[in-house]
């Protein structure tokens, strides 16, 4: 069930994506999310699949594992369609039944929304699948670097952002045990209206918080005993250095946001094909 | 006769990349009131099959019948199968939850349906058999040593008055003493009420005293299957699959090989002291 989530998971795998410097798949990925709203025309979007479609070859995971991911958003994705089609007033009236009428605007906007919700889905969850969660905290942190002149706790935040991812598989399968355990003392977790599942939900929820903060603990005493304290003056086992192939994503990079924005710019908003 | 396995096969996430087969073909049989054991090396799908016996997990494939009756047919009631095989999971002291000791243990018989007078009596039954002293009852089960923690765990289990007991790792970091205890306590509970125990563990030493039989489980087969020495005279394959017997098995094979003529199957120390003695008097 909660292990069909794809978003945010890492799949590991031997590609150049692979191999970026996390902070290149970060600003690149908030980039490309940019760039989809940027625009709005046709060929826009040709780019846009383009540009998707090398980065998925690249990255060496299979399309079925990045389509999986898109699943949990169907119901989000099939709303925002529904509104859009059906409540969008425009020029030429397509379809009419009942109350609802479907305009050429409508279809159009439609149609754009699911494209652009759908690749926000897949850019970001690409960044993910190629990085793990230490190189992306690792990421963060350098980027956000420059925010420690403004007293901005740079270092704690990417600290408690991986110990917390972390712990999120940990605390499932303690989550899986404890309620395992409760199942065979007889607890009942289907049956009886809310407030009777609310109330069945207490044999599992304490000992799950006992166990979080016991492991909170343990943690606490692991780092202080090999003399954590903080960033100032830490060093990094790998530091992270751009190489040549970080540089040739920032330009082929670059080359994109161009397109995209001389494409926004000079290409007329509805060239709609039908 | 009281549960049967027949080609049970258990396969964890089926269908996708983390696909991995954590038992094949097992076909176990266990009469009522017998004290078996089940070993094996970390990951040899000892956990996975006991919680296939009050039917936590479901089989991918096979038959697991108790008291003759198919626990996989539609109408099955897993409620009653549950309340009769108790099954004590591993650190069952990390599942308190309540305010005082004598609640928590209660939880069991109350899902049961019984009145509160009911659950305190039997609450107040098993805290005794595990050796739990009473003037602890009201206390937080969060403020108790390990040690008891474990027991008032094993309590809440025992409450519910199952005719099965299986234990996972029962003694799993608890320093020799507080083992013994366990172990103990287990065995006199065994002998007095004639339930059917099955105890898990990855250590032949903490249970070669105990059980009647030992069942040895590697890589999601059943290995071995029969009464301690018999098992332990296999100590060589043993060895093979990471786990090891008793060491007295290996200082009776050590003399025997030096030409001291003693039996080579005795399994407990108290066997192989009273077995050399014999030969030097003989």
């Amino acid at each position: 069930m909660i292990r069909d989530i794809t978003i945010g998971q890492y799949y590991p795998a031997n590609s150049i994506l692979h191999r970026l410097d996390p902070r290149v798949k970060i600003v690149c990925t908030l980039l490309f999310l940019i760039s989809l709203f940027l625009q709005k025309s046709i060929l826009g979007y040709v780019v846009a699949t383009l540009f998707l479609v090398i980065v998925i070859r690249e990255s060496k995971v299979p399309f079925k594992f990045i389509v999986k991911g898109l699943k949990p958003i169907i119901l989000l994705l099939l709303i925002t369609v529904g509104f859009n089609l059906f409540l969008t007033d425009g020029p030429v009236v397509l379809v009419k039944f009942w109350i609802f009428r479907i305009t050429d605007t409508g279809l159009e906007t439609a149609v754009y929304m699911a494209i652009r919700l759908m690749y926000l889905i897949i850019g970001s969850s690409l960044m993910t699948f190629t990085t793990t969660p230490n190189e992306l905290t690792d990421g963060i942190e350098k980027l956000l670097h420059p925010l420690n002149k403004i007293k901005v706790p740079v270092h704690e935040i990417a600290m408690m952002m991986s110990i917390a991812l972390r712990f999120i598989p940990i605390l499932l399968e303690e989550t899986d045990k404890i309620m395992k355990a409760q199942i065979a003392r007889g607890a009942d977790l289907e049956s009886g209206n809310i407030i009777q599942k609310a109330k069945s939900m207490i044999p599992i929820l304490v000992p799950l918080f006992v166990s979080a903060f016991r492991r909170a603990n343990d943690l606490a005493m692991a780092m202080e005993s090999r003399c954590y304290r903080g960033g100032d003056g830490r060093t990094k086992m790998k530091p992270l250095v751009y190489k040549s192939r970080d540089r040739m994503a920032y330009a082929a990079m670059i080359v994109y946001m161009v397109l995209i924005v001389v494409i926004g710019r000079f290409v007329p908003f509805h060239i709609w094909i039908f | 006769m009281s549960i049967r396995l027949e080609h049970l096969n258990y396969i964890y996430n089926p269908g996708t990349a983390y696909e991995r087969q954590a038992l094949t073909d097992i076909n176990l049989e266990i009469p009522q009131g017998q004290f078996v054991g089940v070993i094996g090396h970390t990951g040899s799908g000892k956990s996975t099959m006991i919680q296939h016996l009050n039917g936590l997990i479901r089989a991918t494939s096979g038959k697991l019948y108790y008291e003759d009756q198919n626990i996989y047919d539609e109408n099955y009631d897993m409620k009653k199968l549950r309340s009769q095989v108790g099954l004590v999971f591993q650190y069952p002291e990390h599942q308190l939850f309540e305010v005082d000791v004598i609640t928590d243990v209660c939880f069991g018989p109350k899902n049961q349906g019984f009145s509160p007078e009911e659950c305190r009596k039997r609450a107040k039954e098993a805290l005794e058999l595990v050796g739990f002293p009473e003037k602890y009852y009201e206390q937080s089960p969060f403020d108790l040593s390990g040690g008891q923690k474990r027991r008032v765990a094993i309590a809440g289990v025992l409450a519910m008055q199952p005719k099965v007991l299986v234990l996972d790792e029962p003694t799993a970091g608890l320093d020799p003493r507080g083992r013994d205890e366990i172990l103990d306590q287990i065995a006199l509970l065994h002998e007095k009420t004639g339930l059917t125990v099955i105890l898990v563990s990855h250590s032949m030493e903490d249970i070669a005293k105990y059980v009647d039989r030992i069942v040895v489980m590697n890589q999601g087969e059943k290995m071995l299957d029969g009464v301690p020495r018999e098992v332990f005279s296999h100590y060589k394959e043993l060895e093979k699959v990471g786990l090891a017997a008793p060491q007295v098995t290996y200082i009776m094979h050590a003399l025997a090989e030096k030409g001291m003529k003693v039996d080579t199957d005795v399994t407990t120390i108290q066997e192989a002291a009273d077995e050399i003695m014999r030969h030097f008097h003989d």
